[in-house]
């Protein structure tokens, strides 16, 4: 087990870094967030009171949109020198590799959320800082379902001629759940209505969707990336 | 021989079809508050079930390739998963031509409409993703992976948008529960026809996969001289 974790950490730390020099990934996702939110404005009256009732479903199509083109990088900066085949063939387990990856995916994409989220509050004047503990952890579970579903299929996609096109054609459908349980815990926080009540069965969705694909994606982690 | 028992097999079903329309159309009576249009649940309900039990055997198929690497169970997978997809296709299809005369719309955003569309996506990405996949063991592989997750997604699917949905107003469901014995009995007596006819589908796509790797092989073959 100690060996398993300090792999999986190996990995997270490697691509963490080789984001962190080069900023590839994170740069445009943050950019892209940013130019997505400034698209919204024109969709609907940004200063309406109807924003406050829809602001949960922007911010998660927002960060599902930008998780994209972070997860689209996870495995695809690998091709080049084979890295890949390196990394397959090295003592890492596959389910080490995957969940390596997860890791740093996650903290990516957090990091992206964490910028955006203040954007988005002072463009569309939501007030969220009262709420910030409890929204993190909303942010944690439902980035964690992204992550863990993106990177699965950013490792089955890797080699295709049409990578970039159809990683999103597959999980967007796929995390179509996901997204309503986040989306309807973070309306609810906004709206400072906590998370008893009407979004408890919606936490309860959120993290049974994390831990069913989790278990899942560790178990077929080997046959996708060996074979 | 296995030729002329699938022939066989859709003229019985088609047979059996064509009895089905002519109790339909003469012996069973409208439906008192739908009128003529109600027959249609005949078929929009037994397509609904024949797309289910394909996505079952999808999964099923799946998993047993993945043990025992037969690219047999693969070309099943596949058979299953489109003829579903097309069946599925058939209940929006034959659903949307009912809701516009009686909702008086095409489209409602009700649970099941949205659930069912979403299944359709799932299950055409899983064709799109086949299609990108030159090598055949390596897309097969692949293509097992996502059938078994949308397998795992559906049930999840099915329950977030009915939660999601029933918390907005809907537009007034035709209650249902409880059906004449007649009615009952024709949709069972429906079902057996599609059931068969898709049977003969999927062996004709099975086949055809059959057919299409033999035509593969021998082009690596014939590109090694």
């Amino acid at each position: 087990m100690g060996l398993f974790l300090r792999q999986t950490l190996t990995i997270a730390a490697k691509d963490l870094r080789s984001e962190i020099r080069t900023k590839e990934a994170l740069n445009a996702s943050v950019s892209f967030s940013i130019v997505i939110l400034l698209l919204f404005s024109f969709a609907f009256e940004p200063s309406s009171e109807q924003t406050h009732e829809i602001a949960g479903g922007l911010l998660w199509i927002v960060f599902a949109f930008a998780g994209a083109l972070i997860l689209n990088r996870s495995f695809a900066r690998e091709l080049v020198n084979d890295c890949l085949d390196a990394l397959v063939s090295s003592p890492t387990p596959g389910p080490a590799l995957f969940t390596g990856k997860a890791i740093a995916n996650l903290v990516l994409l957090l990091i992206v959320e964490l910028i955006s989220f203040p954007v988005f509050g002072i463009f569309y004047n939501v007030r969220w800082l009262s709420q910030f503990p409890l929204l993190f952890v909303v942010m944690f579970l439902g980035t964690w379902g992204i992550v863990v579903i993106g990177t699965m299929f950013s490792a089955m996609t890797v080699n295709l001629r049409l990578r970039e096109l159809m990683l999103p054609v597959l999980v967007y459908p796929m995390m179509i759940p996901l997204l309503m349980g986040a989306i309807q815990c973070t309306t609810a926080l906004l709206n400072g209505q906590g998370l008893g009540g009407e979004a408890a069965p919606w936490l309860r969705l959120l993290i049974g969707f994390d831990l069913i694909f989790s278990i899942l994606a560790v178990a077929l982690s080997d046959t996708v990336l060996v074979g | 021989m296995r030729k002329q028992v699938l022939i066989g097999l859709s003229g019985v079903a088609l047979l059996l079809l064509l009895r089905n329309l002519y109790v339909m159309f003469v012996d069973l009576p409208d439906e008192v508050q739908q009128g003529p249009i109600f027959r249609i649940i005949f078929f929009h309900v037994p397509v609904a079930w024949t797309a289910l039990l394909c996505a079952l055997f999808a999964a099923g198929s799946s998993v047993t390739y993945l043990v025992t690497k037969n690219l047999k169970y693969d070309a099943f997978a596949v058979a299953v998963t489109e003829v579903g997809l097309a069946f599925g296709a058939a209940n929006l299809v034959s659903g949307m031509i009912w809701g516009r005369q009686i909702w008086g719309i095409w489209w409602a955003w009700d649970p099941r409409l949205t659930s069912m569309l979403i299944c359709e996506l799932l299950y055409a990405g899983y064709l799109m993703l086949r299609s990108a996949i030159d090598d055949p063991t390596q897309r097969a592989r692949i293509a097992a992976v996502l059938s078994i997750f949308a397998f795992f997604d559906v049930p999840i699917v099915v329950f977030s948008i009915k939660w999601w949905r029933t918390q907005h107003p809907q537009p007034v469901v035709w209650g249902g529960g409880k059906m004449e014995p007649s009615y009952y009995n024709m949709l069972f007596a429906n079902w057996f026809p599609i059931l068969l006819l898709a049977v003969v589908m999927i062996a004709i796509r099975m086949r055809q996969e059959r057919i299409h790797r033999e035509v593969e092989a021998l082009r690596r073959y014939a590109h090694e001289f």
